[in-house]
């Protein structure tokens, strides 16, 4: 109950914003021109981004799991590797390389290039599973393999597809470093500006609830297309390998445009931050500003990866050994919250610590709970699959060979279950590493990240300077890519 | 072997062919289990004689398996007790956890530790600090028991995902009777089995409970497993327990029609009841104990159907059914021909089914001469 509650004050927050500012003032606010404009660049943004990233991304998975595509292994891990750089480090690299980017076409295309692995890694992982007896019975209806594709193949993709796009437009209205950099102006960009220029105003509170409402109706709109139709395979015996498509002359055009993708969404990125190391000489490499922003990270990193395993422990027990009204609102009031942006999450701490508790304001507390919020489902989704390894079963089991409960609980479902919790405190923790927005609102005075002093460096036009930063922030996500890679596989049974 | 009477329920109509068992090692009274609003037992009474093998058979949802995790101490009783040598292990404000109780399970499908070897798994729930010599000595109970279950020594450093179907539940049994229990609960262990591995397993798993003593209960949807592995069967239906008894008598003499057509193929004809002889389709049957006079319902099994050239009674082959060793054949019996001065029975001309151990008669429309073999069971006609 405690964790719901705690969960929820994100929204409680808005809606309280909301309240107090009073109904004529809120519409005054929400209702002007600036609003609009914002509105309407997120829109855009959502609407340009999200097409694009569905055809990359499902087109690629498609190259890669379906077709005898050559060097097709090597492929599946270099159409997931961009999701290793952060976007705000993608930003850097492009507008190092073009210094001259802006807008929204610029926006499109470093969000593209940086969100479209969000849906290759899950519609890979489906394709891989796909029954061929599905598409060998609609082969022998008399469907030729377009429309096997069309009528078939993609229909079955639709909850990667709705997830993926989901994802996509969270991590668009959710991202601040890489508009910033552009100077596009999203809602998050402007709740920013606001903040840092007149700390907590109302205005930027009202974006915030703008930005929530945004928030909610994508989920809602994702929830209503995932439909209610099942996909999960039907039947026994076992499942035959899907069968690959020849590309005879079309080997060589789709190796290009594999190529030409993987090399702008990763290769630029990778190429201009060696070039700003290169450029920077030794002198970037200073430890006294390097060790400590190294260590401050991997030690918010391992505490927010701890706090979060020991919240989500007892949600995903209840979730799966005690399901019940009560766990789904627990889960469902979690997945709320971590779906909105890092910005509204850290406004929300800020204003409760504040109003309520100014003692714990900028404290490393208040920090590590906002990760906990934003991060628990990474979490959550990595303990659940791991109860699962560990059903009730062998529990009884150990307890009818004379185990106590606690006993056979931790010889037996912790001992099963700590791998894969390991492996979601990883992403929890790798995630901290890469996180910016909660980070600058939340953290006390003197914290300085990775990400923090990537930003601030880079804000300065100290692109060298920032460049340490980046690398060793794109080190430490090379891990979770593939760790995520690895784990969609396993899922989807491969 | 012992039949007994569950309370709530009508006696069964077939009298006990031994006393109820005196001094027994597992008692269960008047037990009750509810999920929400589901009542799932409704007051189950069953007592099992110590080193006695008890099959508990019924349908999926009959109540079967939540008997089973009550006696394990996996649930609680709503109302009711269950006690284990004379001591009250659940119910009557008692309750003695499952790790306290003494009692050996096999899941379904063995519930191997997955992260633990054979040996550690069989050596798990060993009390170290019992045995003599430490570490050699689990070793040593290790290979005895994996001998006891007809599985090699180099088994026990392999991992349960090693393992065939077969081989992974003679390890869960091994490692349940690692602790020497009294009693053994099996649920449904052959169940996820092939057919012909089920059969040798079953036997397996009999032979080492048998030749250990261990008092066992034998959960199963599988009427034909109940009847061969255990020496009582209580068959459940509807959270209750119909009927309790040996294998033959609850197969030969079932207590009701319900049971008589769980337990396998049966004939069921509409008769005349006059003293012990019951008339039909098929002539005067003897029945033991008949509930009524008057209209009953007539309870054959299809084997004591047989064709005989000079049987009394005529049919018509329907169709057939050829399984290799056996050929089921459908016949419809000869029309009711009214005959002065002999009893009046109800029906004629009815379909039934027997089983014949010869391929050759196969074609339908051909005449057949039946006779019948044993006696009948009859039940009153359901309103």
């Amino acid at each position: 109950m405690l964790i719901a509650l705690f969960a929820l004050v994100p929204l409680g927050y808005v809606a309280f914003m909301t309240g107090a500012t009073g109904w004529s003032t809120a519409v005054a606010l929400i209702f002007r021109p600036r609003v609009g404009e914002l509105l309407l660049n997120t829109i855009m943004l959502v609407v340009f981004t999200v097409p694009i990233c569905l055809v990359l991304g499902v087109g690629g998975a498609w190259l890669v799991e379906r077709t005898k595509l050559r060097g097709h292994r090597w492929w599946a891990v270099a159409l997931a590797a961009p999701l290793a750089i952060p976007a705000f480090v993608n930003s850097y690299a492009w507008v190092s390389a073009v210094p001259s980017l802006e807008g929204i076409w610029s926006g499109v295309l470093i969000a593209t290039l940086s969100y479209f692995p969000l849906v290759y890694i899950p519609a890979a992982a489906t394709l891989g599973r796909l029954d061929p007896a599905i598409e060998q019975s609609a082969a022998s209806l008399g469907l030729g393999p377009w429309a096997v594709f069309f009528r078939v193949v993609l229909p079955q993709l639709r909850i990667a597809m709705t997830g993926g796009g989901l994802l996509v437009s969270l991590h668009l209205l959710a991202e601040y470093g890489a508009f910033a950099m552009i100077r596009f102006d999203t809602f998050t960009t402007a709740i920013m500006t606001q903040f840092q220029s007149t700390f907590n105003g109302t205005a930027g509170n009202m974006l915030a609830s703008v930005l929530v409402f945004f928030c909610l109706i994508l989920l809602l709109v994702e929830v209503r297309s995932r439909g209610t139709a099942r996909y999960a395979r039907v039947g026994s015996g076992a499942q035959a390998r899907p069968t690959k498509l020849a590309l005879h002359h079309y080997q060589i055009p789709s190796q290009l445009a594999l190529l030409a993708l993987t090399l702008l969404a990763f290769g630029l990125p990778i190429l201009f931050v060696f070039r700003w190391i290169f450029a920077g000489g030794a002198g970037i490499w200073s430890a006294d500003e390097f060790l400590p922003a190294l260590l401050q990270t991997l030690g918010y990193g391992t505490v927010g990866a701890a706090a979060t395993v020991v919240v989500g422990f007892p949600m995903a027990y209840l979730a799966v050994r005690h399901p019940s009204w009560f766990s789904k609102m627990l889960e469902l009031s979690n997945y709320i919250t971590s779906s909105l942006p890092g910005i509204v999450v850290g406004l929300a701490f800020v204003t409760v610590s504040i109003r309520l508790v100014p003692g714990i304001y900028q404290t490393s507390g208040v920090l590590i709970a906002a990760y906990v919020l934003l991060f628990l489902p990474r979490a959550l989704v990595n303990i659940r699959s791991g109860l699962a390894q560990a059903p009730k079963e062998l529990d009884e089991a150990a307890q009818s060979l004379g185990k106590a409960p606690l006993v056979s609980f931790l010889k037996v479902t912790l001992r099963l279950t700590a791998p894969a919790a390991a492996g979601g405190a990883a992403l929890v923790f790798l995630a901290i590493v890469n996180e910016l927005t909660a980070t600058l609102l939340l953290s006390p005075n003197g914290t300085h990240t990775l990400a923090t002093e990537f930003w601030s460096k880079s804000s300065e036009i100290d692109y060298s300077g920032a460049a340490p930063y980046a690398l060793l922030m794109i080190l430490l996500s090379a891990p979770m890519t593939y760790l995520l890679f690895q784990q969609s596989k396993k899922v989807a049974g491969q | 072997m012992t039949e007994q009477s569950p309370s709530r329920l009508p006696a069964p109509r077939i009298a006990a062919s031994v006393a109820p068992t005196t001094n027994p090692h597992l008692d269960i009274a008047e037990v009750t289990k509810n999920f929400g609003a589901q009542a799932v037992l409704k007051g189950v009474n069953l007592s099992v004689a110590k080193g006695g093998t008890t099959a508990i058979v019924g349908p999926s949802g009959s109540g079967k398996t939540t008997l089973l995790r009550l006696i394990a101490g996996f649930e609680h009783p709503a109302t009711g007790s269950i006690s284990l040598n004379g001591k009250t292990v659940a119910g009557n404000g008692v309750w003695v956890p499952a790790h306290k109780r003494q009692v050996g399970y096999v899941a379904q499908d063995g519930a191997l530790f997955p992260h633990l070897t054979v040996g550690q798994n069989i050596a798990f729930g060993l009390d170290r600090s019992a045995l003599d010599g430490g570490r050699r000595a689990v070793k040593s109970r290790v290979q005895e028991l994996l001998d006891m279950v007809s599985l090699d020594s180099d088994m026990a450093k392999r991992r349960p995902h090693q393992l065939s179907g077969g081989q992974q539940q003679r390890v869960a049994l091994a490692r349940a009777l690692a602790r020497e229990p009294e009693l053994m609960l099996l649920d449904e262990p052959f169940s996820a089995l092939d057919a012909g591995l089920r059969v040798a397993t079953r036997r397996a798993v009999a032979k080492v409970l048998s030749e250990a003593g261990v008092t066992t209960i034998l959960v199963t949807h599988d009427q034909a497993e109940a009847l061969s592995f255990a020496d009582q069967v209580a068959i459940m239906r509807g959270g209750k327990l119909a009927q309790i008894g040996n294998p033959f008598v609850v197969y030969t003499r079932p207590a009701d029609r319900a049971t008589a057509e769980f337990l396998g193929d049966a004939v069921i004809l509409d008769a005349w009841m006059e003293g012990s002889l019951a008339t039909c389709s098929l002539g005067g049957i003897p029945v033991r104990r008949p509930p009524a006079q008057g209209l009953v319902q007539l309870m054959l099994r299809p084997e004591q159907i047989r064709i005989a050239p000079d049987g009394p009674i005529r049919g018509v082959v329907v169709d057939t059914d050829y399984f290799g060793p056996e050929t089921t054949v459908r016949i419809k019996l000869a029309p009711r021909v009214p005959t002065p001065g002999a009893v009046e029975y109800p029906g004629g001309g009815e379909v039934i089914t027997i089983r014949h151990w010869n391929a050759s008669i196969t074609r339908p429309g051909t005449e057949l001469s039946l006779r019948v073999v044993g006696e009948g069971v009859a039940f009153p006609v359901e309103e």
